[in-house]
């Protein structure tokens, strides 16, 4: 039998003061506002999305296009993990062709949701450029894949898992990390 | 001629005589020579053991299909005769639809001669009616019986032309033979594949209705009223069919009616999952009507069991079922599913099941069997009646698998067959033959 | 993660598919339809996946909405049709099913005339088989985009009275219909001249209706089937005309409709015999909705019967989502 233990490693104001921090620094890495989208990944990377936009309309006065995606149909593992019913509809607000895109999800791990991202986006069009946010970075990339903007790194041993919580899905905002303890 | 034999110390069941006793069957020279207690061992003979086991005349099946001339991929008489003993039978009568069909005498002939040369069950050809079975002409059916045909028909197709069927049955009666009917209404049952009901309709499978046997069996029972010849009824399948011929018998009308092992047994469900195993004409039809021809049997109004036995190469049913061809082998199974439908649940005993198997037919064909009274051929049969066996359709003799109770638990199993005092099937040999190859390994 | 409902290799048929299946495809079909409005009308989820779309019938219309359903998956697609090719002539569907397996297939979409083909096929090879029509029988993905299409209008299927008019003895799109929309909890009636309506159709749940005017009355959806034209000659109806005045879908008896019905037909339509021109063109015909549907619907069941085996989906849900 296993157990596992629960710890919160960031809480609400933690999140929230890395959110400003990078929504701070998208915009100084965009040189402002202009031509920058939003894309949050389904399902925490679209709520995270939000509080970015929300952050950088209440420090710059603009209103930042969002977008979201479903990267569902873009794995590369569907023979081995099986099809997966629910898929959300995609929904990009604009034409993205030459815009800055920040691909938003929670947690960056393998890379492999990032690549389905970037090919699912190539579909609507040709960015300018793509950056990627995370507000977790864990490591164990299996891809040459890097974010741009991260909340915060974690080092976890292999018995360690690490969750973003969100309001909407978990009724809460915050980062929990989860050990697995032989008993 | 073939050593006397002493089959010794079994139940001896005679329908033919309301016999059912344990006594000693002496069998000498092809004849049932004597039956009685504690016999003495014949000079030069062969005594052998069947205490617990039950003796009884060979069983005759009016209805089997050997596909020789021209199927002999599917079933020779050879195989078929053989297969006939493996499962109890000492006499069946072969079927016409061959290709070429049996319509001539040189054809009668032959599966004739063929028969005695395989040494088998005795096989007895039945004639066509129509020349090349198309249902215009009439066959020499004089001459057919003369070469040996014991009835005649046109299975696998009615005779349609109701004209032809009033002066076949006119013209039997100067050769006291029956004429044989697949009694099938070709307009109603159309391009049907299956019984219509429920399960077709599901299944989107075409519908054959009950009344396209119905009709035809009602029109066949007036025709044998208006002239009053032999009729017999092959494979009556409907709760219809029944009621006609019960009719047609208290009205004194000369007819006769069969049904088979399958059709006592299954139902349309069985179809379910496109089951070409389950194919045959008439189709398996609903509860009600297998509850109906069962019941018949056991009230007398049908009168015995034939197997129809219909081989088919395993290509032909393994396709569409559209296209698949109607039919399914019965002759090892026969016993093993009337046993288990009837005898088990009491509603036949052990003699009357014997009856139905063998005296009745005998005598509806006019055939030298379904008797082991002293002086008659010595065709016995030898049953294990408690033995639950499952059906195992490689081991079959039969050159065809086409059964639909593969898999299933029969009860009851032949022993031993003699057809003319000779063991022409022993099971125990391959007992026998698998004790001593554990032996030598 | 909602929990994942599983399905099995096939899809020989509604009457084998529980409601929850059914409930997937559907809800599944839903985010396929955004696909095919983008500018690029392609995902990769099927990459690299062999289709055989192997067709004994003709039929133009199912066969390019599997083609465009499969290729919006990107998956590679081969056609085989009976008429001129020498794997489908001659050769017996057992063979053809053997050779399809040695050139290592993923998947077959079969159309055939006999009912059971698509089931025959799918306990001979290992690869997908997903039945397009087969005799009389079912067109599970035909049942499946009506539902589609009337749960798009309706909100809902459960409770609704749908009725099936014309020929449903030799309709397989009547079949699917009944199966799938019995467990879906509509209600359901079918309509049309007695020899074209199959014995024992009453058991699968269905009331019979005699006459259209009837089911106009009672109905919420009417889907009106074809009429092959054959049937006439077999002797099934005296006349095209007089199928058209008795059991016809036209503008003067769906006037005295006492509210909205709405009208659903599989194509291809016979225009003046089956359903007028003004009521397949009018506002409550959903019937190029139907059209639409059809492509998210087999994109959806190709989706999930590419899936793999539930045994794999299992074994790697060791492995963490990234």
């Amino acid at each position: 039998m296993q157990s596992q233990s629960n710890y919160i490693v960031m809480d609400e104001r933690a999140v929230r003061r890395a959110i400003a921090r990078m929504a701070r620094e998208i915009v100084e890495r965009n040189a402002g506002t202009a031509g920058l989208v939003l894309v949050g990944i389904h399902r925490r990377g679209v709520e995270l999305a939000e509080l970015l936009a929300d952050e950088i309309t209440k420090v710059e006065g603009q209103k930042i296009p969002l977008g979201t995606l479903d990267i569902t149909l873009y794995r590369d593992d569907l023979s081995v993990i099986g099809p997966r019913p629910v898929i959300a509809s995609s929904d990009i607000p604009q034409h993205i062709e030459g815009r800055s895109v920040v691909i938003v999800d929670d947690v960056c791990y393998t890379g492999r949701t990032v690549r389905a991202a970037m090919d699912h986006l190539a579909d609507f069009g040709r960015p300018a450029r793509i950056f990627l946010c995370v507000l977790v970075d864990r490591g164990g990339r299996e891809l040459p894949i890097q974010p741009d903007f991260v909340g915060r790194h974690f080092d976890l041993t292999p018995a360690e898992d690490v969750a973003v919580l969100v309001p909407a899905e978990d009724g809460q905002l915050g980062v929990e990390l989860r050990r697995t303890e032989p008993d | 001629m073939s050593r006397p034999i002493v089959l010794r110390g079994g139940r001896v069941i005679d329908p033919s005589c309301r016999r059912d006793e344990r006594l000693d069957v002496l069998l000498i020279d092809g004849r049932v020579a004597e039956l009685g207690r504690d016999l003495p061992a014949p000079d030069g003979g062969e005594d052998i053991d069947v205490a617990g086991l039950v003796v009884a005349p060979g069983l005759v099946d009016l209805h089997v299909h050997l596909r020789e001339p021209g199927d002999e991929h599917k079933e020779t008489i050879t195989s078929g005769a053989r297969a006939a003993v493996a499962g109890g039978f000492t006499s069946i009568c072969a079927m016409p639809n061959t290709r070429p069909p049996i319509d001539d005498p040189a054809a009668v002939g032959f599966v004739r001669a063929e028969g005695e040369r395989a040494g088998y069950a005795r096989v007895y050809p039945v004639g066509a009616v129509s020349i090349g079975l198309k249902g215009e002409e009439m066959t020499e059916i004089g001459e057919l019986v003369a070469a040996g045909a014991i009835a005649v028909t046109d299975d696998g197709r009615p005779v349609w032309d109701s004209g032809l069927a009033r002066r076949t049955m006119e013209y039997t009666r100067a050769f006291d033979i029956p004429f044989f009917s697949h009694s099938e209404d070709l307009g109603l049952s159309g391009a049907g594949v299956m019984y219509e009901g429920s399960v077709s309709t599901a299944l989107g499978l075409r519908g054959i209705p009950n009344a396209a046997e119905d009709v035809a069996v009602a029109r066949e029972c007036m025709i044998a009223e208006l002239t009053g010849g032999q009729l017999h009824v092959l494979h009556v399948s409907t709760r219809g069919s029944v009621e006609v011929i019960r009719a047609a018998k208290a009205r004194g009308v000369w007819v006769s009616a069969e049904v088979t092992p399958h059709h006592l047994a299954l139902t349309d469900e069985a179809v379910r999952g496109y089951r070409t195993e389950a194919k045959m004409n008439p189709p398996l039809r609903s509860a009600a009507d297998v509850q109906a021809v069962r019941d018949a049997l056991v009230a007398g109004v049908i009168d015995c069991i034939a197997t129809d036995h219909a081989p088919h190469h395993y290509e032909d049913k393994e396709r569409e079922f559209d296209d698949a061809p109607f039919g399914v082998i019965g002759l090892e199974t026969a016993l093993g599913v009337s046993m288990r439908e009837l005898v088990v649940g009491g509603r036949l005993d052990l003699i009357e099941l014997i009856d139905r198997l063998s005296t009745r037919p005998a005598r509806i064909a006019r055939l030298p069997a379904g008797t082991l009274v002293e002086g008659s051929p010595a065709d016995v049969v030898v049953i294990d009646p408690d033995e639950r066996w499952v059906c195992d359709a490689s081991r079959f003799l039969s050159l065809s698998r086409n059964t639909p109770f593969a898999g299933e638990e029969l009860v009851g199993r032949v022993v031993m067959t003699l057809v003319g005092g000779r063991v022409v099937y022993d099971r125990r040999d391959d007992r026998k033959a698998a004790r001593e190859g554990v032996e030598v390994t | 993660m909602t929990a994942t409902v599983k399905f099995g290799k096939d899809l020989t048929g509604l009457e084998g598919l529980s409601v929850e299946q059914i409930a997937t495809v559907l809800d599944v079909a839903e985010p396929f339809k955004e696909i095919s409005e983008r500018p690029i009308k392609k995902v990769p989820v099927l990459r690299g996946k062999t289709i055989v779309n192997l067709f004994y019938e003709p039929s133009t219309r199912t066969r390019v909405s599997f083609e465009f359903a499969e290729k919006r998956l990107s998956a590679d697609t081969v056609n085989i049709s009976g008429a001129g090719s020498s794997i489908v002539k001659g050769e017996s569907l057992v063979d053809t099913a053997r050779n399809l397996e040695a050139m290592r297939i993923d998947m077959v979409v079969i159309r055939h005339g006999s009912s059971g083909a698509s089931q025959f096929l799918a306990e001979r090879i290992p690869s997908n088989v997903i039945n397009a029509g087969d005799g009389q029988h079912e067109h599970p993905t035909q049942g499946l985009l009506d539902m589609l299409t009337m749960r798009d209008q309706l909100g809902t299927l459960a409770g609704k009275k749908v009725c099936i008019v014309g020929d449903i003895l030799h309709s397989r799109v009547a079949r699917s219909n009944i199966w799938g929309l019995g467990k879906m909890g509509a209600e359901l009636a079918v309509c049309g001249p007695p020899t074209l309506i199959p014995h024992g159709i009453e058991e699968m749940g269905v009331r019979v209706l005699k006459r259209i005017e009837e089911a106009i009355e009672w109905a919420d959806v009417l889907n009106v089937l074809r009429l092959q034209l054959e049937r006439m000659k077999a002797g099934y109806i005296p006349s095209l005309r007089e199928y058209n005045r008795f059991f016809g879908l036209t503008v003067g008896k769906l006037e005295k409709a006492a509210r909205d019905i709405l009208i659903l037909h599989p194509g291809p339509m016979n225009r003046g015999v089956e359903i007028d021109s003004q009521v397949a063109d009018g506002p409550h015909s959903v019937i190029l909705q139907q059209v639409t549907n059809g492509v998210a619907i087999r994109m959806a069941v190709l989706y999930l019967l590419a899936g793999g085996s539930p045994e794999r989906a299992e074994a790697a849900k060791g492995g963490r989502r990234t």
